[in-house]
């Protein structure tokens, strides 16, 4: 279960990477918010066979992970933990889907194939863009974003919960398996009886810990209201910003790069 | 309000599931007071507690804190006159910050932003943790997120402090410094604990619960010396009234 462990401290650490210093993280975090948000819906707007016009978006988790000096293995290794998930979608594609869409030479492509790839493409792009957010923005810096977007209070307020007690849970949770892994002498204690019992009072735990905070809350006069501090000024570089790349995102949506450039090498054919 | 008093008069809760929580308890808790509630576990002392905010409805009997009887209609004002500090800090502190944690209490009182600025900062000086203002709970140490907690509370100026084993899961010098700030505090306290060294040093007054009632109410000294009773009771003399066991060995 130290893998759980350490998947927690990771995530902390992906806070503590917020807290750095650098031009992108002084950008306001409304700005970067909204530069993912329009990243994610561009690229989720392909049509499923396409590869090529995805590879310019790239440039965007780049520039950013050079600019804001984020560690890149740990991005990797944050990415490639994910990965078997994206696979798992992708992979009943080419099986399915055997209609021949391109031919290099003696090998013909299916479609299946085709769509897988652009599955892992997207997926990798996405991620790298949700990692990279709360990098250089900080968890709660998202969810002071949106609010300021007028979402639902209700959401900004459960993922602000949802972060401040990821921590004291699965401390719970790590400290109950531990318990287990000391006393399974021999056997490996994973039987599905002991877990159902080990998830069963984690919940009724979660659900104690939840009504004292509740009661905490409603001792100091909570009524519905959150309240968090946190000034949000727009300046120039943020307006500029979320242009730029806005800007860049849609050209590359529409205008497919590397067709352009091959076009170009290769001449109109 | 002119005089914090707190009365509470023949007290009586029975948890839903048919559990029965306190039994007939009356006291009165003067302006400027420091009472400790004592017992064993399962006594019914935090059950006590959760009445003196209203957050547990009693089934008879009832509270009053200053000239507010504990309504509906007055539990807002209550609330804020009650500084009620939990258990466990992580309870407590839910905000991101410790500053909007400490903010949470005045801004859902409706406080103008400045003030509420010059009331987080002096609640946090108070506590000595000025430095941990822009820090996410999850960061401080046992110790830091007790007197963040505290602060919390303070932000609110509240008459009363009601606290629940304040001292538990602190370092012998971590309980020694919060011990000597509670000292300070002018508030009326209401402390329950074991912590019967921390009584001894803070309360003048002593209440004893035991199965739900009140087994003894009165100077913290006498109850003290009262080997039977603490025996009956699941509990001990403190330590600073124990004889040494080395210089003055037990006969």
């Amino acid at each position: 279960m130290a893998e759980i462990a350490g998947a927690f401290s990771d995530l902390s650490y992906l806070d503590y990477l917020s807290t750095k210093e650098s031009r992108i993280h002084r950008l306001d975090p409304r700005a970067k918010l909204l530069v993912v948000m329009v990243f994610i819906a561009c690229i989720v707007s392909f049509q499923r066979h396409s590869v090529s016009a995805l590879i310019p978006y790239f440039f965007f988790p780049a520039v950013m992970i050079a600019l804001a000096g984020i560690p890149l293995r740990y991005l990797l290794k944050k990415y490639l933990f994910l990965l078997p998930f994206a696979v798992l979608i992708g992979v009943f594609n080419p099986i399915f889907d055997h209609t021949p869409l391109l031919t290099i030479g003696p090998i013909t492509i299916s479609g299946g194939w085709v769509s897988f790839t652009s599955i892992i493409i997207r997926f990798t792009l996405t991620v790298l863009a949700a990692f990279i957010l709360i990098a250089v923005t900080g968890f709660n810096g998202v969810c002071a974003a949106l609010e300021r977007f007028h979402v639902p209070k209700i959401f900004s307020v459960q993922l602000m919960m949802l972060y401040r007690y990821i921590f004291v849970l699965s401390g719970e949770a790590m400290r109950m398996v531990r318990a287990r892994d000391m006393r399974s002498v021999g056997k490996k204690g994973t039987e599905i009886n002991v877990y159902g019992s080990l998830v069963g009072h984690l919940l009724l735990r979660t659900w104690d810990r939840a009504q004292r905070v509740h009661m905490a809350m409603l001792s100091r006069g909570f009524n519905g209201e959150f309240y968090v501090k946190r000034p949000l000024v727009l300046k120039a570089s943020d307006v500029a910003f979320t242009a730029l790349w806005c800007s860049l995102f849609i050209l590359f949506r529409f205008i497919n790069l590397p067709v352009m450039v091959g076009h170009l090498i290769l001449g109109a054919n | 309000m002119s005089h914090h008093i707190v009365e509470v008069k023949d007290l009586t809760y029975v948890y839903p599931d048919g559990t029965p929580g306190i039994r007939n308890i009356s006291f009165r808790v003067i302006h400027g007071e420091s009472v400790a509630i004592i017992g064993p576990n399962g006594a019914g002392k935090s059950t006590l507690l959760l009445h003196l905010n209203g957050y547990l409805t009693p089934a008879s009997g009832f509270v009053r804190i200053g000239d507010l009887p504990l309504t509906g209609g007055t539990l807002r004002e209550i609330r804020r006159t009650v500084g009620m500090i939990f258990q466990d800090p992580d309870d407590q502190l839910f905000m991101p910050t410790i500053y909007d944690d400490v903010a949470f209490g005045p801004h859902n009182l409706g406080i103008p932003r400045d003030e509420i600025e010059r009331r987080v900062l002096s609640a946090l000086s108070r506590m000595g943790i000025e430095h941990l203002r822009d820090k996410p709970p999850y960061r401080l140490s046992a110790g830091e997120k007790r007197r963040a907690a505290i602060a919390t509370v303070l932000s609110m100026i509240p008459d009363i402090l009601v606290m629940d084993e304040p001292s538990t899961g602190l370092d012998p010098v971590g309980r020694r410094e919060l011990i000597a700030l509670l000292k300070e505090f002018t508030h009326t306290k209401i402390i329950a604990t074991h912590d019967l060294d921390l009584v001894a040093d803070l309360c003048e007054r002593t209440i004893v619960l035991d199965g739900g009632e009140i087994r003894a109410d009165g100077p913290t000294s006498g109850i003290f010396r009262n080997e039977e009773l603490l025996r009956e009771c699941h509990m001990e003399k403190p330590l600073s009234m124990q004889g040494c066991p080395v210089c003055s060995p037990a006969k």
